[in-house]
């Protein structure tokens, strides 16, 4: 499969209201949400986006309620239509296209998932994860085998026939996500897409999507306000506050140097041996001759349990060809597993 | 005190207003009656089929086609058989065929009134401009009395089917786009924003979204059409429209009480047949939505 095209996201600005427009150059120059809001009753949604969203890869998308990151992955699709600032898909501009191209663009480069599910409550299994298929106009003996080979990719093998109401929640959250992947689209939107779940269904479907993208390697960007979530799924993750980007860059980059004083708060509770690498903690000046290995790339927890098993204090870090990278000890992972960030 | 008087427009100016709007109309009538009588044509002559055919068709053969049909529809014993015993019992009483006419009336009411308005509510959804313009139209048809929209449409038609057609159409044409308008309105915007997601256009979103999720409130407004329509029938039949409702004019004037209440309650019977078949079907319709999952 072809490499998935990255999304470019420069100079973004929404704003809600009758002349969102005018407004944009008093935001540029400086003027805040909330003075925004007070004296010219227009709500700012978004506020100089700038994101390179990675090709193939996840990228997250984090904030708490109000943030603005469900209007910006509407925007990706353009369901809301921006007020200023540009969307790139390739060399393709998603802002600029006409009704016609957009509607090809959402029909063959993307699929979305929705917090709601979404799904036709009077269409079954099978019929609704067609759906973006019989849009396009695919025969529907075609649409159907294409259909199936996901419905049992997601674990949905012999509900077919159900309709949504039957099914619980976790089980029409694996509808949606069906029915995006028979779209077989570059780009998958995912709008806190499991958000609505249980906390062990959404491990569950956490773990459903990071086994499909290993194999799919689409471009995914996955909106969440579980910071736990975004670690796990992030190849990269940009937090909003207030419609503004406040921090990107990957889990590890936000955890060991959050931003400012409200990422800090945020990434306090977090379980910081799931997230550090053992590559960060390493001491990459010397390697041992012997005794246990621990191969690069891995999380801090897993190199505990490492040491946890074999009673060794120190261990080399491996490569993926076997050879020694680096040496990590157990004083230095414990340190690193409970140390708050400071900031 | 002159003041306390209302100042009306004087006796003769009313009279002159009065006479040239008639005047006009009547003019109208003369030059265009005819044309307009002629569109209507088909429309009279498919009423007309349909009433020969129920009238002529034997009756246990019509019998076993209404039990077929509401068995179709509900799936339900309870009602197939009701349907049965009120259609012979009407049949006993000697109301048989004025009961075809007034069935093969409603029933082509009912067909204009969903093709009429199901678009009409289909637009109506779509902009709430055209919400505005027909909201203050449907209200007038529903609350002015039928009789002076009759004035016009009798001066047009003279009298018979089509004049009555035309009344009863128009009474009950409200709700059918009403509902159909309403019903399109409801339907969740979470799905909506899905089917746009996926790049559906106008048509796609229609078919595929709004109108299936709409149809339990556009299958209300066609039970409410098919009721209003049938009570009309009495109003309908002082313009010449043969079947019940002329035998309930009748019994008023002759102060006949078993006969009126006699074909009354044959109205009230084929209400209620209609009434519960299509209800059934409608939630028959509606099975997907049952939770089965808590």
């Amino acid at each position: 499969m072809a490499e998935a095209t990255g999304i470019e996201i420069n100079s973004l600005y929404k704003i809600f209201g009758p002349n969102g427009k005018d407004m944009v150059q008093k935001v540029k120059d400086g003027m805040s949400k909330a003075e925004l809001n007070e004296k010219f009753n227009h709500v700012l949604g978004l506020n100089d986006i700038n994101i390179s969203m990675p090709g193939g890869k996840i990228q997250v998308v984090m904030g708490l309620s109000g943030s603005g990151k469900s209007t910006l992955i509407r925007h990706i699709n353009r369901l809301i239509d921006p007020t200023d600032g540009e969307v790139l898909y390739g060399n393709e501009d998603v802002c600029k296209m006409s009704q016609t191209e957009l509607r090809n663009f959402r029909r063959h480069k993307t699929a979305m998932v929705f917090q709601k599910f979404a799904l036709l409550p009077h269409r079954t299994v099978m019929k609704n994860t067609v759906y973006g298929l019989e849009i396009q106009g695919v025969p529907m003996k075609e649409a159907e085998e294409r259909a199936a080979r996901w419905i049992a990719r997601v674990g949905l093998e012999g509900f077919e026939d159900h309709y949504p109401n039957q099914l619980s929640g976790g089980m029409q959250q694996r509808v949606g996500l069906a029915r995006a992947l028979t779209n077989d689209a570059d780009i998958l939107l995912m709008d806190e897409a499991f958000s609505a779940l249980d906390p062990l269904i959404r491990m569950d479907m956490q773990t459903v999507l990071l086994d499909l993208q290993e194999e799919l390697h689409k471009t995914i960007v996955f909106i969440t306000h579980d910071l736990d979530e975004a670690l796990r799924l992030g190849d990269r993750i940009a937090i909003l506050r207030d419609g503004a980007v406040i921090q990107q860059g990957t889990g590890q980059e936000i955890v060991l140097q959050p931003a400012d004083e409200y990422i800090a708060d945020f990434v306090k509770e977090v379980n910081r041996g799931r997230v550090i690498l053992v590559d960060t903690v390493m001491d990459k000046t010397r390697t041992l001759e012997g005794g246990p290995t621990i191969e690069s790339g891995i999380m801090l927890e897993e190199a505990a349990k490492t040491f946890a098993d074999s009673g060794h204090g120190e261990a080399n870090v491996v490569n993926g060809d076997g050879r020694p990278i680096g040496v990590l000890n157990v004083h230095d992972t414990i340190y690193a597993m409970v140390t708050p960030a400071s900031h | 005190m002159d003041w306390i008087e209302f100042p009306s427009l004087s006796r003769g100016d009313l009279l002159a207003i009065k006479k040239t709007v008639d005047g006009s109309f009547k003019d109208f009538t003369r030059a265009y009656g005819d044309i307009i009588d002629k569109m209507f044509d088909p429309l009279q002559d498919f009423l007309v089929f349909l009433e020969h055919l129920l009238i002529n068709s034997p009756w246990p053969i019509v019998l076993a086609v209404f039990a077929g049909i509401v068995f179709m529809m509900s799936r339900k014993i309870s009602i197939t058989v009701g349907t049965v015993v009120a259609l012979v019992l009407i049949g006993v009483f000697g109301l048989w065929e004025d009961t075809m006419r007034t069935v093969a009336m409603v029933t082509v009411c009912t067909m204009l009134a969903i093709a009429f308005g199901i678009p009409l509510g289909i637009l109506m959804a779509r902009s709430d401009r055209v919400q505005r313009l027909i909201n203050p139209i449907l209200d007038l048809m529903q609350t002015m009395p039928s009789f002076v929209y009759l004035i016009p449409v009798v001066m047009i038609f003279g009298i018979g089917k089509v004049p009555g057609l035309i009344a009863v159409v128009i009474y009950a044409i409200p709700p059918m786009i009403r509902l159909t308008n309403l019903g399109i309105r409801l339907v969740d915007p979470d799905v909506l924003e899905a089917a746009d997601a996926f790049g559906s256009n106008a048509r796609q979103k229609l078919v595929n979204v709004q109108l299936p999720l709409a149809l339990p409130t556009i299958m209300a407004g066609i039970n409410q059409t098919i009721m209003m329509s049938l009570s009309m029938v009495v109003v309908a039949s002082m313009i010449g429209v043969k079947g019940l409702g002329q035998e309930v004019l009748n019994a008023i004037n002759n102060q006949y009480l078993t006969a009126g209440v006699l074909s009354g309650l044959a109205i009230v019977s084929i209400a209620i047949i209609f009434d519960r078949a299509t209800q059934a079907y409608g939630k028959r319709l509606q099975k997907h939505s049952e939770v089965v999952h808590g």
